[in-house]
């Protein structure tokens, strides 16, 4: 396994400026998770450290050595896609192995058997191994593929949204699995994701991407608890922060253009009115949409509260964070 | 505005069976929501209410006229599905104007509708504007006020979000929900979604392979699910099932689990074998002396809370907890449950046993 460096990259495509002057590091055996919306620069980080797209300028470091002219191929890294590509008339033995058959490896027969087995039960697929690709569910069939990428012992995964494609449960059951996998191995995973939840459960660190800029890079705690802005505070939370005018409550600082609440930081009881506009019964909690001094906010409280739309209630911050004019935090 | 009630209606295509015997009642003005995976029959049912399906039995009334053989268009509802057709040669004002320009209405009445309803969804600046270059929830609005601006009995929507990312149907979820509590108007909202079901819903009916499972309010069938495949169809990460053999009688509040007692709400009704005892992720909390253990398997990290997978001899339970509790993999732990929310389910028919804590929801059937 390896540490990978991204040193001052950039990258163009045409007027658009996919990646600004962007430096990562992903430590050794660590699970880093890049999160941002469609554009952000997430896939195009991917694939400059695979080498199937080359920086304008800056450089790739894996294991300390420089990537500038290696191929895909002469880097070791592995990839998976959200899309599974398996060779359908082979078996999911066949297909696990195929990497491993590869000429340049020149793999013994043992090994390649030992090392399928041993991908396969950590996969939960063993029983399936002389199953058709194609008689698998959606679930197995991305299990594979991951598969495919586990048995050559890459230097660094690196993995385009793989559990986009697959329906809730089992997204939840491979989000755990593939955080059990990479602890296991020991894998260095770079790991790019626009659902927040995937961010958040799985990461070690958590590299919040926007317009082609790394804003914020840390464990998940620290980017949701420490945000350095306005952006990187609105990438994690369901209901996202609100964010408010920070003169809406006493105690604003010298410079605080905005206050941020999450919806959880809203103490209720204290402090002045606001109108409760709507009442959502989640289940586990209920949402207030609040109307307070003219602007919309979400708080939740308990699940069984007796609170009704059109009743007032009284909240106060209780753990606000502020902003400036331009975005950033102020500590 | 219109009652809709449906009454023992089944829709049969050829062998295949979509709806078995449906029964429900939606109020006027409710915002009501069609729940179930793909294939439960709540597409069916929607379009058996709207006419664009015929019932095989059973009958469908609006506002008391039974309507079950009408076709669509005698019934004075709106339809709006997932995939939003506009008309790509007009504007959106031609767009909107449409159902009532071609129902004859005179100019000036087609104009203060137009205009009425570009208030409402707030797109008057986009009136004279071609639909060709609007944004997905700009087209999305402009389907909806097509079908307001004829001021129909009803609303029907077959999964109108579902082709939009989380983001932006969150965003649009809320403004459906906000139009609905502007105009009052009833709505039937077809969803596999159980999260938009419970946040956008007055009532909710859950269906599964073309049957009616439970029939209620949001916080009610999250509470109380009438049977296994409602408990875990509804809340994620989905109720705790622990198999067990054992029994429960008349009265009784407790049961044996792996040698430990749990106390549940007290039974309304007997039974002996296979049960499940169904618990919600944050019903589960440490304790401890508790008798009842598990260990570790997974702790993933959510903000304010955290969701903690155990293997415990029951198999899997997951507990919704405080992320600023420590927990350690592989750690040992003692495992409480809340006894006034517990569920215990028959295991061979899934369906849920009636105790003080559901007797309410569920006794009316």
């Amino acid at each position: 396994m390896a540490e990978v460096v991204l040193e001052n990259v950039t990258k163009r495509f045409g007027a658009t400026v996919a990646l600004d002057d962007v430096s990562l590091t992903v430590p050794d055996g660590s699970f880093v998770v890049l999160l941002g919306p469609t554009g952000a620069g997430k896939t195009t980080t991917l694939r400059m450290v695979s080498g199937l797209d080359v920086p304008d300028s800056g450089e790739v470091y894996i294991d300390g050595r420089p990537m500038k002219g290696l191929q895909p191929a002469e880097r070791n890294v592995a990839m998976v896609f959200q899309q599974y590509s398996l060779y359908p008339h082979l078996t999911v033995r066949q297909n696990l192995e195929f990497p491993l058959k590869s000429p340049l490896l020149k793999t013994p027969k043992a090994a390649i058997e030992r090392k399928v087995r041993e991908v396969a039960e950590v996969l939960q697929i063993a029983h399936k191994l002389e199953n058709k690709a194609t008689a698998l569910s959606g679930g197995e069939m991305q299990r594979v593929s991951i598969g495919r990428a586990l048995v050559r012992d890459p230097r660094i995964f690196l993995m385009d949204e793989p559990l986009s494609s697959l329906d809730a449960k089992l997204r939840a059951d491979l989000r755990i699995e593939l955080k059990r996998i990479q602890a296991k191995s020991g894998a260095t995973l770079l790991y790019v994701t626009h659902d927040q939840i995937e961010a958040m459960t799985m990461a070690t660190h958590v590299g919040v991407l926007n317009e082609g800029r790394l804003v914020q890079f840390g464990s998940p705690r620290e980017v949701y608890e420490e945000p350095v802005s306005i952006y990187a505070a609105t990438r994690l939370g369901q209901p996202r922060i609100n964010v408010l005018p920070a003169d809406l409550f006493a105690g604003a600082p010298a410079g605080a253009k905005s206050i941020g609440l999450r919806p959880e930081h809203i103490a209720q009881g204290e402090g002045e009115e606001a109108l409760v506009k709507r009442v959502e019964h989640l289940g586990d909690q209920t949402r207030l949409h609040l109307t307070f001094k003219r602007h919309d906010l979400i708080t939740v409280t308990d699940a069984h509260t007796p609170l009704r739309g059109g009743e007032t209630i009284r909240i106060q911050p209780s753990r606000p964070l502020f902003f400036d004019a331009a975005g950033l935090r102020l500590v | 505005m219109a009652q809709i009630r449906i009454q023992n209606v089944r829709k049969e295509f050829g062998a295949f069976t979509a709806v078995r015997s449906s029964t429900f009642t939606i109020e006027d003005g409710e915002f009501f929501m069609l729940l179930g995976p793909s294939g439960c029959g709540k597409t069916t049912t929607l379009r058996m209410m709207a006419g664009l399906e015929l019932p095989t039995s059973g009958e469908i009334f609006i506002d008391g006229e039974e309507v079950g053989m009408k076709p669509a268009s005698q019934r004075d509802i709106a339809f709006v599905f997932q995939m939003f057709a506009l008309y790509p040669h007009m504007n959106v004002r031609k767009n909107i104007s449409y159902p009532l320009v071609s129902q004859g209405m005179k100019r000036e009445e087609v104009n203060a509708r137009v205009a009425d309803v570009a208030r409402i969804l707030r797109i008057e600046h986009l009136l004279d504007k071609p639909v060709g270059g609007l944004s997905g929830g700009d087209r999305q609005r402009v389907a909806l006020g097509r079908a307001i601006v004829r001021r129909p009995k009803a609303f029907f929507m077959d999964e109108p979000l579902g082709a939009l990312d989380a983001e932006f149907r969150e965003h649009m979820a809320e403004e459906l929900r906000a139009l609905h509590d502007r105009m009052g108007a009833t709505t039937v909202y077809v969803t596999h979604d159980q999260l938009e079901a419970m946040q956008m819903g007055d009532k909710i009916v859950v269906m599964n392979h073309g049957v009616v499972e439970q029939f209620g309010k949001p916080q009610q069938i999250y509470d109380w699910p009438a049977t296994k495949f409602v408990a875990q169809f509804i809340g994620s990460p989905s109720m705790n099932f622990l198999d067990f053999e054992g029994m429960i009688g008349i009265g009784g509040d407790s049961v044996e689990l792996g040698g430990a007692k749990v106390h549940v709400p007290a039974a309304r009704e007997g039974r002996a074998g296979r049960l499940t005892l169904g618990v919600r992720p944050e019903h589960v909390t440490f304790r401890d002396d508790a008798p009842y253990r598990g260990r570790v398997s997974a702790v993933e990290y959510l903000g304010t809370t955290q969701i903690v997978t155990l293997s415990t001899e029951h198999g899997d339970v997951k507990a919704r907890i405080s992320s600023g509790q420590a927990v350690r993999e592989e750690e040992l732990v003692g495992l409480d449950f809340d006894a006034r929310t517990l569920s215990l389910f028959d295991a061979e028919n899934g369906k849920v046993l009636i105790s003080e804590g559901n007797e309410g929801v569920l006794a009316h059937g």
